[in-house]
């Protein structure tokens, strides 16, 4: 499955616009990915372990927070995950 | 179908705007109903920048009858690499007054409404009731939330756009029933995580693209038709040329749009971003870390004290323009750690101070006894001490 790694979090993932990652749910998925990057973690997740707030997570165009599952939720290998954090350029 | 609120009289067209606006009459979908609902409009563009440039443009073409500009900056040369509205015989102008000379040459008839001021939590809900749609197209989170909340309080749709090096996201907030800026983003990411245009850089074709899109939801919010990007967010990556779009949804339980706000009133946005106020940036002390400005680094210098200037910009950056520091990029300082002496008084520097304070922070709590941040970094240092520096 592939995740996609937004621009203001490429640097953490050694450049890459996109990991692809074997897990079977989301949560392990993020997991999978933060093992393999680990400078990922602390801008994804909050010490508790807790997605940040400004930071969403779509399974596919559907954002994580409203599945009923959320990140328990089974995902196959077609499906992607995004990492859309918030940016606020525009001058 | 989303709409504004028009006036149920709307204005007559000329004939002047008969012809003008004809490519527009002729489409079904706007006609001279639509194209009268226009000229009734009033659309306020927060700021006219990068986005600001191509959307109020177009929104003057179009035949937007009342253009709002919210706007303090003045124009600066490196503007002109994608902010389309100003030119180069406009540096050092104001940018409501060359944006506003550009929009009444393109269309005479648009009354433009300048406000020369910064967006606060004291002024929005004044600035903003007398318009219809508003267009954000700022450059920082805190000037973000405060357009969307006050886009909630008031009612008024706003429609919203942000950019960041080659990506963009276009949707619209605070339409009724949709959701708003804080159901997507509850909360801001912490100050100097996402670098702005000037840090960050930007493909000056970006804004061109995701200002249009908001122009492009401006008019179909006014005149009623297609569908609007309520409940979508729109991604723009400008590199791979991929648009994408993901669903949101309103948040039942928003602050500020759900079904028990707790935000009615304007917050202090720079505090809700994390950012210090300006009375603490201007200390010489920082988080711990002593300040130095430019003027007193250079007689250091000149004293001939053993400092050790830790550059912590990227390759390229250095090559603009470097005052001989020892170049160890932000990323790399970690691995190269051993490279630095804890013995020696190290002055960490970057573009304009935020990563070198980081820096500066990370090499502290490692146990360096002896670090300063350079304040203003280099950008500063052009200004004050060495104006051959180029800035960029």
């Amino acid at each position: 499955m592939t995740i996609f790694i937004p621009t203001p979090l490429r640097a953490f993932a050694a450049g890459k616009d996109a990991v692809e990652v074997s897990a079977g749910t989301i949560a392990s998925a993020l997991d999978e990915l933060t093992a393999a990057h680990p400078d990922l973690r602390k801008h994804l997740f909050t010490s508790e372990g807790k997605v940040r707030a400004f930071v969403n997570i779509y399974l596919n165009d559907e954002d994580v927070r409203y599945l009923p599952a959320k990140e328990a939720t089974a995902v196959s290998s077609g499906d992607t995950l995004s990492i859309i954090p918030s940016i606020a350029g525009g001058c | 179908m989303a709409s504004t609120t028009l006036p149920v009289e709307l204005p007559e067209l000329t004939t002047d705007e008969l012809s003008r606006y004809s490519r527009h009459l002729i489409l079904p979908e706007v006609g001279e109903e639509g194209q009268r609902k226009l000229k009734a409009a009033r659309v306020l563009c927060v700021g006219t920048g990068g986005l600001g440039s191509p959307l109020a443009l177009y929104l003057a073409a179009a035949g937007i009858g009342t253009l709002g500009l919210v706007d303090f900056d003045v124009v600066d040369a490196s503007n002109l690499q994608r902010q389309i509205i100003h030119s180069t015989a406009d540096i050092g102008r104001k940018k409501l007054d060359s944006a506003e000379e550009k929009l009444k040459a393109l269309n005479p008839s648009l009354k433009v409404v300048k406000y020369d001021t910064l967006l606060s939590s004291a002024n929005a809900l004044d600035v903003l009731k007398d318009f219809d749609v508003i267009a954000d197209g700022t450059d920082n989170f805190p000037t973000r939330y405060l357009v969307n909340d006050a886009c909630v309080l008031l009612s008024k749709p706003n429609a919203y756009g942000s950019i960041f090096r080659f990506e963009g996201q276009a949707s619209v907030f605070g339409a009724k029933d949709g959701p708003c800026y804080r159901c997507l983003y509850p909360e801001p990411p912490p100050p100097g995580l996402v670098p702005s245009c000037a840090e960050g850089g930007v493909l000056g074709i970006l804004p061109g693209l995701v200002g249009v899109i908001q122009a492009t939801e401006t008019i179909k919010l006014i005149l009623g038709i297609g569908e609007p990007l309520i409940g979508r967010l729109l991604l723009v990556d400008a590199l791979n040329m991929r648009f994408r779009q993901l669903k949101l949804r309103k948040n039942p339980e928003c602050p500020v749009c759900g079904d028990h706000p707790t935000v009615t009133k304007l917050i202090d946005y720079q505090q809700f971003c994390g950012i210090e106020p300006e009375s603490e940036k201007r200390s010489l002390v920082k988080n711990g870390i002593p300040q130095v400005s430019p003027k007193d680094l250079k007689k250091r210098i000149d004293a001939g004290e053993d400092l050790f200037i830790l550059d912590v910009r990227e390759p390229f950056e250095y090559q603009i323009a470097n005052i001989g520091g020892v170049l160890i990029p932000q990323n790399d300082i970690a691995q190269r750690i051993g490279e630095l002496d804890r013995n020696r008084e190290i002055v960490v520097h970057c573009k304009a101070g935020g990563r070198s304070q980081k820096i500066a922070e990370y090499l502290k709590q490692y146990g360096f006894p002896k670090v300063e941040n350079l304040a203003g970094g280099i950008l500063a240092w052009s200004d004050e001490v060495d104006p051959k520096i180029p800035k960029y």
